[in-house]
Formats: structure tokens, C-alpha cells, sequence
């Protein structure tokens, strides 16, 4: 039988290995799906919004409805001021959605079920919303770390937790996404050997292969519930680590 | 014990967290139908933040399973 983790390998495309400097830059699968995913997203955006129409068809509403959602999440956690990351934000879920709905076709590749490309995502947020106020707010940036309204007495101890839980965030937020992928992606692949298993035995218990399968069907409406959500859960928590920031002191 | 046999029952112990996800995610579901029943207008307003809830709460009986799986294959 397969191994559930199979599906996770990165393999290069190319016989030859492209090495530079010690690190073996070739072209993989995981390239090749982040690709289709650029590829995918620029060309149903543009055809979609290229006749512009009053009365919009089919594709264009759809592409609206992606706008107005990430536009509504950002007016809902930043406010008026948010409105000059929507392009973050909207790219952002974009890459997350599509690394995550493209990992649900059969024998493709799910770029989010690798920490390097969740890890890589959060730390950009990071020290953008680091960088952000620095640049904004100057020294007084630090004040993030001190909530008002705190007793000078509790401030030794209220100051570290404050500094360990802002640096923990990048590691959490993609902690998140990988482990959700991954353990969905093993799950449905475990299931699938079970049914696999069961149908190679032969007799009666071939019937009962059909049970692992049935329940495989439900899981993978699951999937696809948890591929949005997570993309979902990203973005809205990029959101609200970029108002931390932007409103800082109110 | 074997090393197989304590890798195994390690496993199992890193899924303990899964008791305080199930109570946690029950509480979640229960307010948030209780919410809804008593004031079924919030629904729109409730929908999402019961969301976030259920995939925060949801994460981390993932980083417990994750943890198991290590133990189990890898370590």
C-alpha cells in the first residue's frame, strides 16, 4: 500500500538538479503548482473583469464577490485606514486559497503542506507589520507591548508575556495552515487505503470496502469546508495583526 | 518496554489535548445555536466570528496530532 506521506514529496522536474551557491534551486512540482495557481488567478481575474459590464455575467460576479469579501473582512478588522493593504491582503488569500483548493484535485500538489511556504507567508506579514510601525509610529512602536491601563506592579510580568506571545505569532500562523493541510491530506489518503485494503481481500469484506469510501466522499466536503476556512483563518488573522499596528494607541 | 512500544504509547499521549479541543468545541457550537436561537437576526454577524472560533479552537488538536505523528514516524 502507498504511503500516506507519499504525496508530500518534492521531486525536480528537471533530470538535471539546477544548483547555485549550494542550494538546489530546479524546478519542482511544488513550483509548477504555485505557477498554475499565478497562472490560474491573473487570467480568471483579467478575463473576468475585462468587458466591465453595468450588469455583470457570470465570472464577473464571481470576481466581485472575492473582492467585496476581502474588502468587507478588511473594513470589518483594520477600519477606513486598512484600506491601503487590500492589495496584501487580497494577494495574500489568493495564494493561500488557491494553494489549498488546487491541493483537492487528484494527483496535484499542495504548496501550503509545506512549512517553507506557510512559514515564509507569515514571517512576510511579520515584519511587515513590524516594519510598518517602526516607520509609522517611531520608538513609540514598543508601546504594542504594553497595554494601558496596567499597574505599574504587574509590568515586569505583563512586558514579557506581551514581547513572547507577539513573536510567537509567525510561527503559529503557520503552524496552522501546514498542520491543517497536512493532517487533512494523510487523513483522506488513510482512508482511501483502508477502502483499498479491504476491496484486495476479496469475499464479503470486499462489499465492506465501500464504507471507508462513502465516509472518504464526506471527508473530502470536509476538506474543502477546512481548504477555505484556513485561508479564511490566515488572511482575517493577518488583519488583525496589521490593526495591532496601524491603530496603535487608540 | 520495546522502543516501538513507548514510541507508540508517546504518540498516544501527545493526543491527550484532544479532551480539552472536544469540550472546547462543544461549548463553541452550543453558544453559538444558543445565540442564534434566542436571536436569530445575529446569525449574519455571529457566522463569522464562530468561524474563527471553531479553526482557532480546531488548530490545536491539529498541532497535537502533528506532534503524535513525530513521535510516531519520526522520532
Amino acid at each position: 500500500m502507498a504511503n500516506p506521506i507519499h504525496q508530500f514529496e518534492i521531486y525536480s522536474l528537471t533530470d538535471k538538479h539546477f544548483v547555485l551557491g549550494g542550494l538546489d534551486l530546479s524546478y519542482t512540482n511544488s513550483s509548477l503548482w504555485m505557477t498554475i495557481a499565478v497562472v490560474f488567478s491573473t487570467m480568471f481575474l483579467t478575463m473576468a473583469m475585462r468587458r466591465k459590464a453595468l450588469v455583470p455575467g457570470r465570472m464577473q460576479v464571481f470576481a466581485e464577490s472575492i473582492y467585496g469579501f476581502v474588502a468587507n473582512m478588511i473594513r470589518e478588522n483594520i477600519g477606513s485606514k486598512g484600506r491601503q493593504y487590500f492589495p496584501l491582503i487580497f494577494t495574500l488569500f489568493i495564494v493561500v486559497l488557491l494553494g489549498n483548493m488546487l491541493g483537492m484535485l487528484p494527483y496535484s500538489f499542495t504548496y501550503t503542506s509545506h512549512i517553507i511556504v506557510t512559514a515564509a507567508l507569515a514571517f512576510l506579514i511579520f515584519f511587515i507589520v513590524v516594519l510598518i510601525g517602526l516607520f509609522k509610529h517611531g520608538f513609540h512602536f514598543f508601546s504594542l507591548f504594553l497595554p494601558p491601563g496596567v499597574p505599574w506592579w504587574l509590568m515586569p510580568l505583563i512586558v514579557p508575556i506581551e514581547i513572547m506571545s507577539f513573536m510567537i505569532r509567525p510561527v503559529t500562523l503557520s503552524v496552522r495552515l501546514f498542520a491543517n493541510m497536512i493532517a487533512g491530506h494523510i487523513m483522506l489518503k488513510v482512508f482511501a487505503g483502508f477502502s483499498v485494503g479491504m476491496m484486495a481481500a476479496g469475499g464479503l469484506i470486499t462489499l465492506g470496502g465501500l464504507g471507508p469510501m462513502l465516509f472518504n466522499s464526506v471527508l473530502i466536503g470536509f476538506e474543502f469546508l477546512i481548504a477555505f476556512l484556513q485561508a479564511y483563518v490566515f488572511t482575517i488573522l493577518s488583519c488583525i495583526y496589521l490593526k495591532d499596528t496601524v491603530e496603535l494607541g487608540h | 518496554m520495546e522502543l516501538e512500544a513507548v514510541k507508540l504509547l508517546a504518540g498516544a499521549i501527545a493526543l491527550l489535548p484532544l479532551i480539552g479541543v472536544g469540550i472546547g468545541l462543544g461549548l463553541i457550537f452550543a453558544s453559538y445555536n444558543e445565540a442564534v436561537g434566542r436571536n436569530p437576526n445575529a446569525a449574519e454577524l455571529l457566522d463569522k466570528k464562530y468561524f474563527l472560533a471553531f479553526a482557532l479552537t480546531e488548530a490545536l488538536a491539529i498541532f497535537a496530532l502533528l506532534i503524535s505523528l513525530y513521535l510516531v514516524f519520526v522520532g
